[in-house]
């Protein structure tokens, strides 16, 4: 995966080994201790009809779960958490609370000016949840069986709440792992201690969920043979490919998207053999971009760079995000767009060239100053695509699309009978494990509703 | 070394039923002063005075072990406090030569020692005289304490009987010179009829509250209340914070009445802080006994309680307690006085309301659905209090967790003062 980048030297080739860079690698927000949850549950409100619950994409009961931690009530918390949100462990680590219910909280206006910190109670709840088994009911069997092509947090979340309509459910997955972004996109220091996997076994507790691997949508897996063979289909593909630059050398050893990379890095047993771009080049705004350049920091290189072609206001990445990529190193540089990739006489990246640019009248355009930063790797961070190939079969190729996207109507119906659609892929999707587990749990609801119609009218 | 610091210019010394003390604050009889060591700290951080823990006949009370148990806040901040101790557990001769001793060494401090032996005169005749040889200033009679005396015919036992009380009281004027202070007990109906009869037994002066029967919280594993003695527990005494409320009525109650007009108060009921301390003076405290806050605090606090007392009464004006002491009584009535043309209506200001909705909430579930709640152009929410709709009874200023955000504003009225008596939609007014 990481091949682009196998000329260069390794993370432990000079002085460090595998466990001092796996310790760069902890917990980035470490968990709450008991009595940290306690005293900070008592901080909440408590408010009616709170602010965070409208700014949480998956509807979870804040005010109550955080007031059944200030009651003692862990395993209460952790239902209330987990009956909105079965993913509410990663979402709690990875959320952008920053902009979502902590940015709403009532305590911002308070003269603290200091929110509740509602994502670590959260992870609190459901880490220290302990229940007799699995918290949540399979309904008798319904004898449908649904197909879920994806096993990310859209797919999954959508099969742990159809499986508790008594439904089957069978996800295709085309990777090795379940998981997808949680286990192969999200930074490592988010979701440590392989808690990915971990969720996923107390998810699939449910009962009635089989996944197949190595099943690619486009590949060995069409769409027509899933209408056949099941009573409905949800597709949670995600986003398969990165954008390019579109520059010439785009494949030059020494250029690899941002994503490939974080994937080797999350699965890799040991960081020492990561391949180690001493001097580094991420272009991207976005929380990707300061994941990569934060990790690559982190992996011991000399100088990190992060490009971007507008100004820090239009940065998508969270302002929280990048005071992290400050913290650790990284030189952020704006107003300034890839123009060349700088080539050494064997071919490989050996710098970047960019563009000055300005906004003129809301416009961005260059000023015709140019910038050039050596470089031994280039990570592209511009956002993540649709894999056309993916939906090429005769029956995929008709569904509707929007904005470069599968298109899909308010209950997540595409516009093929019986397939359903949710998570990245759709226009909707704003890439945020909360939103795909929210479009899993509402699809799930509106293919139930749809089945058990059609069965109340045969 | 401290820079001389500027202090207000106010005299907080006292003189309560014939006990002169440097500053109001005592602290009460239980364990804080149960021996010289103890009470010999507490005036080096200042305390005015001291009740030496109640002392008896030997020989001594025996303890239990497990003793105290509390009422938690969220945080752990202790909301009422509860103990199944008894009286004194030394023995009469250490502790009068220790009163002796100390009464010796620290001759401006007010110390005045607690009493409690059976409810017959021999009793009180034998021990008063031996009291009284040890200098101290005055007697409390222990009347009140709720557990393991009263089995013993003491404490509540006799607290609750206004008889006893009196007849105790005489024999402590007839067999002792020197003031007589009874302490009483909260654990009974109306805490005018145990103030009257030691009035009429010729009492110089009556402090309270004692404690509250209660019990704080049950261990639910074990099925068991706290202190848990062994496998078994049993109500204990309860003060601290959480019983300000009641004894501050029933020192009101006290105060107002004609039958008791004029009798000095000696306050207690879980003053932590100069604020409560000003507040018992208001209702006409002449004296303050603390003994919680002391005991999760250290003796330390009475800095703070003199400085802020001082500070809050050189503000106002005051230059001694007893320009203020009750101050506050006057407008302590009865419910049926009470003006029905007064109006007073919620305000909330809008640009320190932070949307929290607990208004609102607490309106609409609860009271009158007097709170609207909006969404503006923006989307922001805004709450506004339909005045038509709002009788003022202070809800949502209560809950609203941001201070004077919400104030209560009386309407302007030209309707005269008019009482229930006399209120025509009273079927059994007096004056029709």
């Amino acid at each position: 995966m990481t091949h682009p980048l196998d000329h260069l030297s390794r993370a432990g080739d000079d002085t460090r080994d595998s466990a001092s860079l796996e310790a760069n690698f902890s917990d980035l927000h470490p968990p709450l201790t008991q009595r940290q949850a306690f005293i900070e549950s008592q901080r909440c409100l408590y408010c009616y009809d709170a602010p965070c619950v409208e700014a949480c994409p998956s509807d979870i009961d804040i005010p109550r779960f955080i007031r059944e931690i200030a009651e003692d009530n862990i395993n209460g918390a952790a239902q209330t958490i987990l009956e909105e949100n079965i993913l509410g462990g990663s979402c709690a680590r990875v959320c952008p609370t920053e902009i979502l219910c902590e940015q709403s909280c009532v305590r911002n206006h308070d003269a603290e000016c200091q929110p509740v910190l509602i994502g670590l109670l959260q992870r609190h709840a459901v880490d220290h949840m302990h229940f007799d088994g699995h918290p949540f009911m399979r309904a008798a069997d319904t004898g449908k069986h649904i197909a879920i092509v994806g096993a990310g947090p859209a797919g999954l979340s959508c099969a742990h709440r159809l499986a508790t309509y008594g439904h089957r459910v069978t996800i295709f997955e085309a990777e090795a792992k379940t998981g997808g972004l949680n286990e192969y996109g999200i930074a490592r220091y988010k979701l440590v201690d392989d808690y990915a996997q971990k969720e996923i076994d107390f998810l699939l507790e449910i009962g009635g969920i089989e996944i197949r691997h190595g099943q690619r949508l486009g590949d060995n897996l069409d769409l027509e043979t899933l209408q056949h063979g099941y009573d409905s289909v949800f597709l949670g593909l995600g986003l398969g490919t990165s954008r390019q630059l579109g520059l010439s050398g785009e494949h030059a050893v020494g250029l690899m998207p941002a994503t490939d990379y974080i994937k080797e890095l999350r699965q890799t047993d040991d960081l020492s053999e990561l391949p180690l771009a001493k001097r580094c080049v991420v272009i991207g705004a976005g929380n990707t971009a300061i994941d990569m350049a934060v990790q690559m920091a982190r992996l011991g290189a000399d100088a990190v760079t992060l490009v971007y072609r507008r100004g820090v206001e239009s940065m998508a990445a969270t302002g929280h995000e990048q005071e992290i990529a400050k913290a650790n190193g990284v030189r952020i540089v704006t107003w300034a767009q890839p123009e060349r990739i700088l080539l050494d006489d064997a071919g490989r990246v050996a710098g970047m060239r960019f563009a000055r640019t300005e906004s003129r009248g809301g416009a961005l355009v260059t000023t015709g100053e140019t910038l050039d930063i050596p470089t031994d790797a280039v990570f592209t961070a511009i956002g993540q695509a649709f894999e056309a190939a993916s939906l090429s079969d005769a029956r995929a190729s008709q569904l509707g699309h929007e904005a470069g996207k599968i298109e899909v109507d308010g209950n997540f119906r595409t516009s093929l009978a019986g397939v359903f659609a949710g998570g990245d892929c759709i226009a909707a999707g704003q890439d945020l494990t909360v939103q795909a587990v929210q479009h899993g749990k509402l699809a799930a609801q509106a293919i139930h509703n749809e089945i058990m119609a059609q069965q109340e009218v045969a | 070394m401290k820079a001389f610091a500027k202090k207000p210019d106010v005299d907080l010394s006292i003189e309560f039923a014939g006990i002169r003390s440097p500053n109001p604050f005592w602290l009460a009889s239980a364990p804080p002063t149960d021996k010289a060591y103890n009470v010999e700290r507490a005036y080096e951080a200042g305390w005015g005075g001291v009740v030496w823990k109640t002392l008896g006949e030997d020989p001594a009370a025996v303890n239990v072990s497990s003793r105290y148990s509390a009422h938690f806040g969220k945080n752990r901040e202790v909301l009422g406090f509860n103990n199944i101790e008894l009286i004194t557990d030394r023995s009469l001769e250490i502790n009068l030569r220790e009163i002796t001793e100390v009464k010796k060494r620290w001759p401006d401090r007010a110390l005045i020692v607690s009493l409690m032996v059976p409810c017959v005169e021999e009793s009180w005749k034998a021990i008063l005289p031996l009291v009284e040889a040890t200098g101290a200033d005055g007697i409390e009679l222990n009347l009140g304490c709720p557990h393991g005396m009263p089995e013993r015919g003491m404490g509540a036992a006799v607290g609750q009987n206004p008889d006893l009380i009196e007849q105790v009281t005489r024999w402590c004027k007839q067999y002792y010179s020197k003031p007589v202070i009874v302490k009483l007990t909260p654990n009974i109906t109306d805490i005018r009829v145990p103030a009257r009869a030691a009035m009429r037994g010729g009492a110089d002066a009556v402090s309270l509250i004692n404690t509250i029967n209660s019990i704080t919280s049950i261990d639910l594993d074990n099925m068991v209340a706290k202190p848990t003695v062994g496998s078994q527990s049993t109500h204990g005494g309860y003060c601290g914070a959480a019983v300000k409320p009641i004894a501050m009525n029933m020192v009101a109650e006290i105060a107002r009445d004609p039958e008791t007009q004029g009798l000095p108060i000696c306050g207690i009921g879980g003053i932590s802080n100069w604020r409560d301390a000003a507040e018992f003076a208001a209702l006409g405290a002449g004296a303050m006994q603390v003994c919680t806050a002391a005991m999760l605090h250290g003796f330390r606090i009475v800095e703070e309680m003199q400085d802020g007392l001082a500070r809050w009464m050189a503000e106002k004006g005051y230059r001694s307690l007893a320009e203020f002491s009750g101050k506050a009584v006057a407008n302590t009535t009865d419910w049926k006085y009470l003006d029905m043309n007064f109006q007073t209506i919620a305000h909330i200001d809008q640009d320190t309301c932070i949307q929290c909705g607990r208004c609102y909430i607490a309106c609409e579930d609860t009271s009158h659905q007097s709170i609207a709640k909006l969404i503006d152009a923006s989307g922001a929410r805004r709450y506004e209090v339909i005045e038509e709709e709002c009788v003022g009874c202070n809800l949502c200023q209560i809950t609203c967790p941001v201070e004077d955000c919400i104030s209560m504003v009386p309407q302007p009225s030209d309707k005269p003062y008019m009482s229930w008596n006399e209120d025509p939609r009273n079927p059994f007014r007096e004056s029709a």
